[in-house]
């Protein structure tokens, strides 16, 4: 009989990581198909702490002919004194997470996926449309960003708290000098060191400003009120995030129009009657005393249900065409919930207008988010365009 | 690992090994490798060391290696049928927890090389393996990763629709295999006019990979009871200190818990073992060459079915559960009842047992399947998307009849819609 020990040298072994990474793809590639669902997610808009979210995904199953484990008897082990009608595990509609086929299970893989991620998918093909060189001359300012931890690298680079996490946590694994473990700095071998790696990154300044308007009258209910919302948190998250100097005016209107904070825009009330003019008024005000088109890209968005005074319309008319000479690109979103789009909406009379620079969208559900962020944030072919 | 770490490792891994020769243990030439986590959990999501890629796997050893990493669960070994046997031992073990594993390797190669469900297994699979997935990787280089990664997904959904004790010798050809046919994948290969060549190989590849795991999948309870059974033996009889007695213990304990939702195979196992050993003593028959004998003759199900009996159903505290309305509810406590339960649920491995009933159904050159019902009914979606599956690998309608909702039906798909009659 022979026995064999050995020892060798597994470092380069990647299998498991690579298939995790074409799994992980995989992951990304479902929740791109249902991204549309998830841009109007309540849990996303709504809750702001939330890092981790759970998304149910049917592609990643394994399917194969089995028992359907809900209508099946299942065997497991008591303490001692278990008895008929003694439960078990309380359900939610489809179980416990356990994939197991012979075991109650949940109906669909839930792949989690953070915030970031979900946002990295939303908002990957958006770019401002028509982004021009201004007469403020570009500056391009060289920074440094923190990409990621690894095994080797610089000594000055070390990263101390994961490296001494990394050595305690070993240490407690392999059982030795637990005693002194908390008095003295464990002892830090070769693998348990961390390193950080920066990687010089170009960031370009173009001077831009978004003026986002929303309509707060009474008429907008609590869908169309959320539409907005919806709209608004992935564009704010989007230029903030790719664009290093973009500025955002907020403006809500109902018969007047006021310029708010950020958290007055997503969390005010709605009331009163509707004349979109005002906003336009304001937006133009604030365009000419504080960016100037020559130095600034202007970009104005509003979204409203369409149901404006009649006799207000075209006044608006004036004040869009009046917009669409000094901005870049405006956006106009209709929301339409279960009330039909009647000849009188702004739709009908922006509709006529012939600009390439306008677009409008109507949004009847929550679905219909993100073809919208794509339609305003879309790439133009066109000899400055990225 | 320092270097006198390692001799001594080699020490204690060689005289447990002459324990359990004493004991009566008789295992293939053994092969231990320590390695790190990583790598522990990609074989222990693979299977095996050399198995193919697929995402299925990264999916598991993301999972294992989460709750490696979450401290919620370990695998501490895992060992290959193979001769040699091969051993993977995770490289941040202590010795007494390397010690109690090598104990239960040593019974788990006797076990590989002495039940009879494993007589016909190859036992050169990892390099086998290692040849099939290269080619399976010239055919990703050739064709593409994605069409290979379709196939694989559509091939890995009726894996485990195989006949393990049927010998079919290979070229055995079409008129010659009478219908009813339980090898679906066998079937496939032969028969289906739309696979290319290097499909049927990766259909053959896939099929012969389930027929040499299948034996475990049908001794797990044994298996790891039987492993369990002896690591506790031997172990008492090396001269452990005060500090690894309790490890011992702790760890002993630690991997016989009870599980509410599931039965735990290491401890339902050791406790049939010892308690046939007894009973055979306290009959003057000699209970420890009884659980030789039994080792190598039964699978679980046989096992539990004449072994398992009430008065353990009753100790183990088993219970049958279902669901009830929103919650999962004990339903069962006779001990009989329980029993018979856990044999069904065992039965076939768990598998649904389906056939091929016809391969030119409605003449038309259609698929038409037979699930051999039991009561207990298929999972509607996952059947719907394995016949999408099987559409992909016959390439005309499939149907499937079984019973659903207490009434007989068939179940079809016919490449762009789903019917139920």
């Amino acid at each position: 009989m022979q026995v064999v020990v050995s020892h060798n040298d597994w470092s380069l072994y990647r299998k498991g990581q690579l298939d995790q990474k074409r799994h992980r793809e995989k992951v990304k590639e479902a929740v791109k198909q249902n991204l549309s669902d998830l841009v109007a997610e309540e849990s996303i808009i709504l809750s702001d702490g939330k890092k981790v979210l759970k998304v149910p995904i049917r592609s990643l199953e394994e399917y194969k002919f089995r028992f359907d484990a809900g209508k099946r008897g299942h065997v497991g082990h008591g303490n001692g004194n278990s008895k008929v009608g003694d439960v078990i595990a309380k359900g939610k509609n489809n179980g416990t997470a356990n994939g197991a086929g012979d075991e109650p299970g949940t109906d669909y893989y839930e792949a989690e996926i953070t915030i970031e991620e979900l946002q990295e998918l939303i908002l990957e093909d958006l770019i401002l449309p028509n982004l021009k060189e201004k007469k403020k001359p570009e500056i391009r300012t060289l920074t440094y960003e923190f990409r990621d931890v690894r095994r080797r690298g610089l000594i000055g680079n070390l990263d101390k708290k994961r490296t001494l996490l990394e050595a305690m946590r070993n240490t407690a694994l392999r059982g030795r000098d637990a005693g002194t473990l908390g008095v003295h700095p464990p002892p830090i071998s070769d693998e348990d060191l961390r390193f950080k790696t920066w990687e010089q990154r170009y960031k370009v300044r173009s001077n831009a400003v978004v003026l986002a308007m929303m309509d707060t009258s009474g008429s907008m209910g609590n869908f169309e009120k959320y539409i907005a919302r919806s709209f608004y948190f992935w564009m704010v998250r989007f230029l903030r995030t790719k664009y290093d100097q973009v500025e955002i005016v907020f403006i809500a209107h109902d018969t007047n129009a006021r310029e708010v904070t950020e958290e007055e825009f997503f969390r005010k009330g709605e009331s009163g009657g509707t004349r979109c003019s005002s906003a336009y008024e304001l937006a133009l005000a604030i365009i000419d005393t504080r960016y100037p088109p020559s130095e600034y890209n202007v970009y104005p968005f509003h979204f409203s249900d369409g149901d404006n005074f009649p006799s207000d319309n075209a006044r608006c008319l004036k004040l869009v065409t009046g917009l669409l000479g000094k901005c870049n690109a405006f956006g106009y979103g209709e929301i339409g919930g279960s009330q039909t789009i009647s000849e009188s909406t702004l739709m009908s009379i922006y509709q006529r207008i012939e600009d390439e620079k306008l677009t409008c969208v109507t949004i009847k559900e929550k679905s219909q988010v993100y073809p919208a962020l794509k339609a305003f944030f879309q790439k133009c072919e066109g000899p400055l365009a990225g | 690992m320092e270097q006198h770490e390692r001799d001594s490792l080699e020490q204690e891994i060689a005289r447990i090994g002459e324990k359990a020769k004493e004991f009566g243990l008789d295992f293939f030439d053994m092969r231990f490798e320590v390695c790190p986590a990583d790598v522990l959990y990609t074989f222990g999501a693979y299977g095996m060391p050399t198995r193919f890629s697929h995402w299925s796997f990264g999916k598991a050893f993301h999972r294992m290696k989460m709750q490696y990493d979450y401290n919620l669960s370990r695998i501490y070994e895992l060992v290959v049928n193979s001769n040699p046997c091969y051993a993977f031992l995770l490289n941040t073990n202590s010795l007494l927890q390397n010690k109690l594993i090598a104990a239960h390797v040593f019974a788990h190669s006797d076990f590989f090389k002495n039940n009879s469900r494993f007589q016909r297994t190859q036992r050169d699979m990892i390099e086998s393996m290692s040849a099939s997935s290269e080619r399976i990787r010239k055919y990703e280089f050739l064709y593409g990763k994605a069409i290979v990664e379709q196939f694989l997904d559509a091939a890995l959904s009726i894996a485990e629709q195989v006949d393990p004790y049927l010998r079919k010798a290979w070229n055995q050809a079409k008129e010659e295999s009478p219908l009813p046919e339980k090898d679906i994948l066998f079937f496939l290969i032969h028969h289906s006019k739309r696979l290319e060549e290097w499909q049927r190989d990766i259909l053959s590849i896939i099929r012969n990979e389930m027929l040499y795991f299948w034996p475990q999948m049908e001794t797990k309870i044994m298996n790891e009871g039987w492993a369990s059974y002896w690591h506790l033996r031997i172990l008492r009889e090396l001269d452990l200190d005060p500090s690894e007695s309790i490890e011992f213990a702790r760890m002993h304990a630690a991997v016989t818990q009870p599980s509410m939702r599931t039965i735990n195979p290491y401890l339902v196992g050791i406790k049939i073992f010892e308690d046939v050993e007894r009973r055979w003593n306290e009959a003057g028959q000699g209970g420890r060459e009884k659980i030789f004998e039994v080792r190598e003759s039964e699978s679980d199900v046989s096992f539990l079915r004449n072994y398992l009996t009430k008065e353990l159903v009753e100790e183990l505290d088993l219970y049958v559960y279902k669901r009830v309305k929103d919650d999962w509810q004990i339903v069962e406590k006779r001990r009989d009842v329980v029993r018979d339960g856990l044999v069904a649920a065992l039965t076939h491995c768990g598998v649904p047992y389906i056939v091929v009933q016809d391969g030119d159904y409605n003449g038309n050159g259609e698929l038409m399947l037979h699930h051999s019902y039991e009561g207990m009914e298929l999972d509607p979606t996952y059947t719907e998307k394995t016949l999408e599956y099987l559409f992909r690998l016959w390439g005309r309608p499939v149907h499937l009849e079984t019973v659903y909702e207490g009434a007989a039906r068939i179940f079809t798909y016919d490449g762009r819609d789903h019917r139920h009659r």
